[in-house]
């Protein structure tokens, strides 16, 4: 094969045109100033100027997370890599594909506490997948290639390329991206007959089953949501869905139970606890979702279909592991279930569904409207009648406006919901915007956020204005670190240790400081007319909308309680909500 | 069906019953690049799994493969976490239990360093030959003992060295492999 002498400089630039990247979001410094200069001279790689590391990291997640493919980020040495360390982390809990390039210090600089030098590929090797210190230019372009082969098969994840300053200017053999693939990395994605046949005939022998999905379906790609949709369609099993795998059973579909776990459905808890047969498709059993682990749904038999054999048998032992790609585990069913034209017991599928709908009945979102403030669930209700018929992509940050997002917002299509699931990044969801914005420049991209959380990475309304990206932040001002005061209400006395934010700027002002356009809305009679005019506005939007301050978010599981021991909404007085947990339960996250 | 559970890291395991800790010997094998290492430690200490002796080296030199045995313990469930958590490791080729196979062999060295004149020196010498250790250095005063075998027959070597002037030990930690005509898959 022809090579071509390259700096590795332009060896970067020409491995992300061969890999398709379109999007790189980044921030310069000393140690990639090579690459950045790469950058300027070329235009098939857009570069977003972020302004923070962090706030890179997030815009790639949404940017994957909206699109399918992998995210891009570009950082410099020292500081920039180490915050960078948020963003990486966050999507390896999240299983979002992303290849992160860190300039290095060049390397007969590294290990003599140079001026930005931080021992990267030490601080990222627990919060990445896998990653790379390039030491030779020859090798460069093989480990960019291969970097995007481990981001995006199997589990993804993030993947960390260091290239110390010298490497990018030296000059070296390019080679392209065919055929490269890891000499050992051969994740498995397709099942075990054996396991499929075992899972079927379990499935159809079931008298109270239960589908509960999660983040692989969306990861495993559109195929896999479809499958899924079919095989709940000829089964008529109910579908529940993990705070990641939303949208991947449309919420207007006739199975949708909702989300589960902490603050997920009554119907959908109370299910998972009486079922006989679980299937879990590309979800980990977190502890989120379980509640308390010797109580969790305690007399069925349980399907587990994971990319991951780690997650199997993890916290939750399971009858029937199948370690597969979601979409090929549900097709290889979907074509058995045909094969054997199996179906499930009439008379008991009806009698379950009667007891699902008992459970529905209870109406666990039900909460006192007030005509004076808005509350945040009526906010909620409304930002999605009015967005539904649009094509809408939300983003969250971490928080009570979360968990009601969650649970307000109905998601019908998948890659919609972009939120920080496995490790709660406050600040996740203004960036992420960002992201999803950049990938899809005519959609309506709302990050739902909380007035705590979008502090955090509030600096990148200016990336926003600078790359005409219209993103809305619809802000659930309440005052307080919401889930903050809550737990200390449940835990801690009501003795509100620092939960509450003092001195919040002005966001209107703020907004226009920014350059951006600022609503606010303070009652309920304003807030329709407030989230068209956001809705309208063809530029970035800070929306503070003014919510009832001292709201609970129910329903809820207390920590240490099981499913069907449920905190429900409305009616909980105060002191039983500083009575839910006890002292056990007090040890827990 | 969820009685026996032993979940090793949720914040929901709250139930203090121990159940049944196992040692285990597992066979690693690894691409021999610059921070394998610590990726396969990293990973014990990040998850709170525990190191009872860990031995690596080099044994495919042209295809730059080295072969890790390390010998842990916990409880089954956390062990068949700890091997599946291994093999997701990137440049980690396959991982072998040693234990459960059941039809392998453990070995170690250790070098022991005993000082002593009259009675003590003459019984540690003694009870060299009877443990088949080699003497691989000596003056007047002192013996270095070579002892190859299983950790329980070095560490009773030890122990029976201590009274004898027992200055100190340097060991390898285990190796292992398993019996027969198989190979690990590299």
């Amino acid at each position: 094969m022809a090579t071509v002498e390259m700096t590795g400089a332009e060896i970067v630039l020409k491995a992300l045109q061969d890999q398709g990247v379109e999007h790189v979001f980044g921030y310069p410094g000393g140690a990639v100033l090579p690459i950045y200069d790469e950058i300027f001279q070329q235009e098939k790689v857009e570069h977003i100027l972020v302004r923070h590391e962090q706030g890179a990291t997030h815009a790639a997640e949404g940017y994957a997370r909206s699109t399918g493919k992998c995210g891009v980020v570009l950082v410099t040495s020292g500081p920039g890599a180490t915050n960078a360390v948020t963003g990486l982390t966050d999507a390896l809990m999240d299983s979002i594909p992303m290849v992160c390039i860190t300039g290095q210090v060049p390397t007969h600089l590294i290990g003599n506490d140079a001026f930005q030098e931080c021992d990267t590929v030490g601080i990222t090797r627990p919060c990445t997948k896998h990653n790379y210190l390039v030491k030779d230019v020859n090798d460069l372009a093989r480990i960019l290639h291969e970097a995007f082969y481990v981001a995006t098969h199997g589990r993804p994840g993030p993947v960390v390329v260091d290239i110390p300053k010298d490497v990018q200017f030296a000059k070296g053999r390019y080679v392209g991206p065919k055929n490269i693939e890891h000499k050992t990395y051969r994740p498995r994605v397709k099942p075990e007959q054996d396991a499929i046949r075992a899972a079927v005939e379990l499935i159809a022998s079931a008298k109270r089953p239960i589908l509960y999905t999660g983040g692989g379906v969306i990861n495993s790609g559109v195929t896999a949501s479809k499958l899924l949709r079919d095989f709940a369609a000829m089964t008529g099993i109910p579908v529940t869905s993990t705070l990641m795998g939303l949208g991947a059973y449309p919420a207007s579909g006739k199975n949708w139970l909702g989300m589960l776990g902490m603050h997920g459905m009554y119907e959908a808890n109370m299910a998972m606890h009486d079922c006989d047969v679980m299937i879990n498709v590309g979800a980990r059993f977190d502890d989120r979702i379980t509640g308390r682990l010797n109580a969790f749904s305690p007399n069925s038999r349980k399907i587990h279909i994971d990319i991951d054999p780690s997650s199997i048998n993890k916290t939750v032992r399971v009858d029937i592991p199948i370690v597969a790609d979601v979409a090929h585990a549900l097709e290889d069913m979907i074509r058995l279930w045909k094969s054997k034209s199996l179906s499930l017991d009439k008379k008991a599928m009806d009698h379950w569904w009667k007891q699902i709908e008992a459970w529905k009945a209870r109406d666990c979102l039900r909460y006192k409207k007030n005509p004076d403030v808005i509350m945040p669930q009526y906010a909620i209700e409304r930002l999605y009648a009015l967005t539904k018929d649009r094509d809408t992509y939300i983003t969250t940050e971490v928080g009570q406006h979360q968990m009601w997002a969650a649970q307000f917002y109905r998601f019908d299509e998948p890659n919609r919901w972009m939120t920080s699931g496995g490790l709660g990044t406050m600040g996740y969801g203004l960036p992420a915007a960002v992201g999803v914005q950049q990938a899809h420049p005519k959609s309506l991209v709302i990050d739902i956020a909380g007035d705590a959380s979008v502090l955090m990475t509030m600096q990148e309304m200016s990336t926003a204005i600078q790359y005409e990206l219209p993103i809305k932040i619809f802000i659930l001002n309440n005052q307080y670190m919401g889930m903050v005061r809550q737990w200390q209400q449940l835990l801690h006395g009501n003795r509100l240790s620092h939960s509450y934010t003092e001195a919040l700027p002005d966001f209107v002002k703020l907004a226009e400081a920014y350059g951006c356009v600022g609503i606010r809305a303070t009652k309920p009679s304003e807030l329709d007319a407030a989230i068209k005019e956001m809705i309208d506005t063809p530029r970035p939007v800070l929306f503070d909308c003014r919510v009832a301050n001292l709201t609970n978010c129910f329903p809820m599981i207390p920590s240490g309680k099981a499913h069907n021991e449920m905190l429900m909404g409305e009616d909980v007085p105060d002191e039983e909500v500083g009575s839910a947990i006890d002292a056990k339960g007090k040890m827990l996250v | 069906m969820n009685a026996q559970l032993q979940p090793s890291g949720s914040a929901y395991f709250i139930d203090t019953a121990k159940p049944l800790v196992e040692t285990h010997a597992l066979a690693v094998i690894v691409d021999n690049e610059p921070g394998v290492l610590a990726r396969v430690i990293g990973l014990f200490s990040g998850r709170g799994y525990n190191i009872d002796s860990l031995t690596v080296s080099e044994t495919q030199h042209e295809k730059h493969v080295s072969r890790i045995t390390i010998v842990t313990s916990g409880t089954p469930g956390v062990i068949e976490q700890i091997k599946n958590q291994l093999e997701r490791l990137v440049p980690v080729h396959s991982v072998a239990d040693l234990t459960v196979s059941g039809n392998s062999i453990t070995r170690e060295l250790a070098m022991v360093k005993v000082a002593g004149t009259g009675e003590k020196r003459v019984e540690a010498l003694r009870l060299a030959e009877a443990f088949r250790a080699r003497v691989i250095d000596a003056s007047t005063a002192s013996f270095i003992f070579e002892i190859t075998g299983k950790t329980d027959k070095v560490e009773q070597f030890i122990t029976l060295m201590v009274p004898l002037g027992l200055v100190e030990v340097a060991r390898t930690g285990v190796a292992g492999i398993t019996r027969g005509a198989e190979g690990m898959k590299v």
